[in-house]
């Protein structure tokens, strides 16, 4: 097509309008957006190299980072797990609610993590629902571990899930369907038919999942209880160091956290590259991009 | 020509009950299993907490309910939250817009940089991005040293708990608008270009009506985030009552006091608001999706 490569220039294509639009969203998102990238690492290496080592190093410190580590390890596997027993009960089978149940598991993303919180309380809490039989049978659930863990299972349940089911119903049944008809296992046929098709929208999930178990902070609040040492996971030690104006601390555990989220979002332009992530897109734009 | 040919298969002399046995669809096996596991866990999960607040605040009847919701204080925390979270969702949507706007039309270096970065919000951790705020915009800070001269101060008003917001709501619209933006057919401006449009009057009346779902998806995203968000905003806020204590903090303190029942009532507050904006959400991308589907 000669026609197209001739075209005259679009919209907002002229070198005044292009050239404030690029001059004022660089200018507001170097301020916005990189500034505060560029302060944490800043004030954290103004403790130097020795301060740094001996803030990240202090036994607190320590059992913060092992604590956040720990929850990781035990809510992320359990996430993923559920979210891929939830895409295929969803995409794979018609029953009745499967939208609902959609919406259902979605609802983390809109609730205020302080809300989530509060809500554990009323589970588990002494005034709660199973507060009293926890008691009795001397369980501990909330400010420790488990409550941690459920806390972090709560806000990002919906992450594996988002990135699995647009992808499987695109992908369809038939594949399934041909390797059960020549008498694979229900089991088989998962890990050789779907999982090498969707392995990199999981993965895609599992590292945001991670990411957001890792940071979060607002829900683990509420029912960590802080105590320092024992039940601080790191975004709450830094919170703890920030308020005892150990504000240089505060920033050298943060950009350990600053890293890891430097990290998933280079997983995360690497994975978009495999087609991870941007399975909402076809959906959204198929026909018009057809029409062009 | 008149009347539509006989259906292909009927010209076959295959019995039709086999045809249809060929139809029916496999059933493909765990059902019971992925099901059972999915049901299992949102409701320990999900539901159940959920409920369980639901039912505390329920619990304390009409009465005490509405003399803590509607307390001076609560009152005075929805205000500073809906206006601040009025105030970033509006900011988002012209830096947001723009922001989507250059990296799907424009080249430039860094382009890639920058579209990578934009997620850096959501991918920070909430505590993080709060001290850093704060540091930033504290009166000794790099940005509220050079605003206090101006007379603007930022840090411990409401004008910090907007930046929070904004910081951490950026994404949404960005990520919402820019796949429509990418598939925007060129023949429409093409067209409107040879009518003799000018730029602006394109933007406004061509380009700007088709990005307007996801727009405002993005916008509701945006503000429902906004709503809830705790983390960044408590280090910056100042936190003073009736004047800087967002709502969702409210509950945090009513929870610190031992106050169970005005936590529970306040959260449930907190949880009606998430509840109508997931509905507008939804509706809003059905929207959305209907209206690219129409192609």
């Amino acid at each position: 097509m000669p026609q197209a490569k001739r075209r005259p220039p679009r919209v907002g294509d002229s070198p005044a309008v292009r050239r404030t639009l690029i001059g004022f969203v660089l200018t507001v998102g170097a301020l916005l957006i990189l500034a505060p990238l560029i302060v944490i690492f800043a004030q954290a290496a103004s403790l130097g190299l020795d301060g740094f080592a001996r803030t990240i190093s202090h036994p607190d410190t320590r059992h913060a980072i092992l604590l956040t580590v720990l929850t990781a390890l035990i809510a992320v596997p359990i996430n993923t797990a559920f979210g891929i027993a939830a895409a295929w009960a969803i995409t794979k089978f018609d029953f009745w609610g499967r939208r609902f149940l959609l919406v259902v598991i979605e609802i983390p993303f809109s609730i205020s993590p302080i809300v989530a919180g509060v809500a554990y309380l009323f589970v588990y809490g002494l005034q709660g629902l199973f507060g009293p039989l926890l008691e009795a049978w001397d369980v501990k659930i909330l400010f420790a571990l488990p409550g941690i863990v459920l806390a972090s299972m709560f806000v990002t349940a919906p992450f594996v899930v988002r990135e699995l089911v647009p992808l499987m119903q695109a992908q369809g049944r038939d594949l399934e369907e041909a390797a059960t008809s020549l008498g694979a296992s229900g089991w088989r046929t998962f890990f050789s038919v779907t999982l090498p098709n969707i392995r990199w929208a999981l993965l895609y999930g599992v590292v945001l999942c991670n990411a957001r178990v890792m940071g979060e902070f607002g829900a683990v609040s509420v029912v960590s209880g802080n105590i320092r040492g024992q039940t601080n996971t790191l975004p709450l030690h830094i919170e703890l160091l920030y308020h005892d104006y150990q504000t240089a601390g505060a920033f050298a555990a943060a950009s350990i956290l600053t890293v890891l989220a430097l990290v998933t979002i280079v997983a995360k332009v690497l994975l978009e590259r495999q087609g991870a992530g941007r399975v909402h897109r076809p959906a959204l734009a198929a026909p018009t991009g057809k029409s062009a | 020509m008149e009347s539509s040919p006989p259906p292909r298969s009927a010209t076959r002399n295959d019995p039709p009950h086999k045809g249809e046995g060929k139809k029916r669809r496999r059933v493909l096996p765990g059902l019971p299993l992925s099901l059972g596991i999915t049901l299992f866990y949102v409701g320990l999960i999900v539901v159940l907490p959920l409920g369980a607040l639901v039912f505390k605040a329920a619990s304390l009847g009409p009465e005490d309910y509405w003399r803590i919701v509607s307390s001076a204080r609560a009152v005075a925390s929805y205000r500073v939250t809906v206006l601040s979270a009025l105030a970033a969702t509006a900011f988002n949507l012209v830096f947001g817009l723009a922001l989507a706007w250059v990296l799907v039309r424009y080249s430039f270096p860094g382009k890639r940089l920058v579209d990578a970065i934009v997620d850096l919000p959501f991918a920070l951790p909430t505590a993080v991005a709060g001290i850093a705020l704060t540091t930033l915009f504290a009166p000794n800070g790099w940005f509220g040293s050079a605003l206090a001269e101006t007379g603007v101060k930022v840090a411990y008003t409401p004008l910090g708990i907007m930046v929070a917001m904004s910081f951490t709501s950026l994404p949404f619209i960005v990520r919402t608008v820019q796949p429509v933006l990418e598939d925007l057919d060129p023949t429409l401006e093409e067209a409107a270009q040879t009518l003799g449009g000018s730029d602006r009057s394109i933007f406004l009346r061509g380009i700007l009506p088709l990005l307007m779902p996801a727009l405002l998806a993005g916008l509701s995203l945006s503000f429902a985030r906004s709503l809830g968000e705790f983390g960044a905003i408590i280090f910056i806020a100042g936190n003073q009552p009736m004047s800087t204590e967002i709502t969702a903090l409210l509950a945090f303190i009513r929870l610190e006091e031992y106050d169970y029942q005005a936590a529970a009532a306040i959260a449930s507050v907190l949880l009606i608001a998430a509840f109508l904006m997931l509905a507008a959400t939804n509706i809003l991308q059905a929207r959305a999706l209907r209206y690219t589907a129409r192609g």
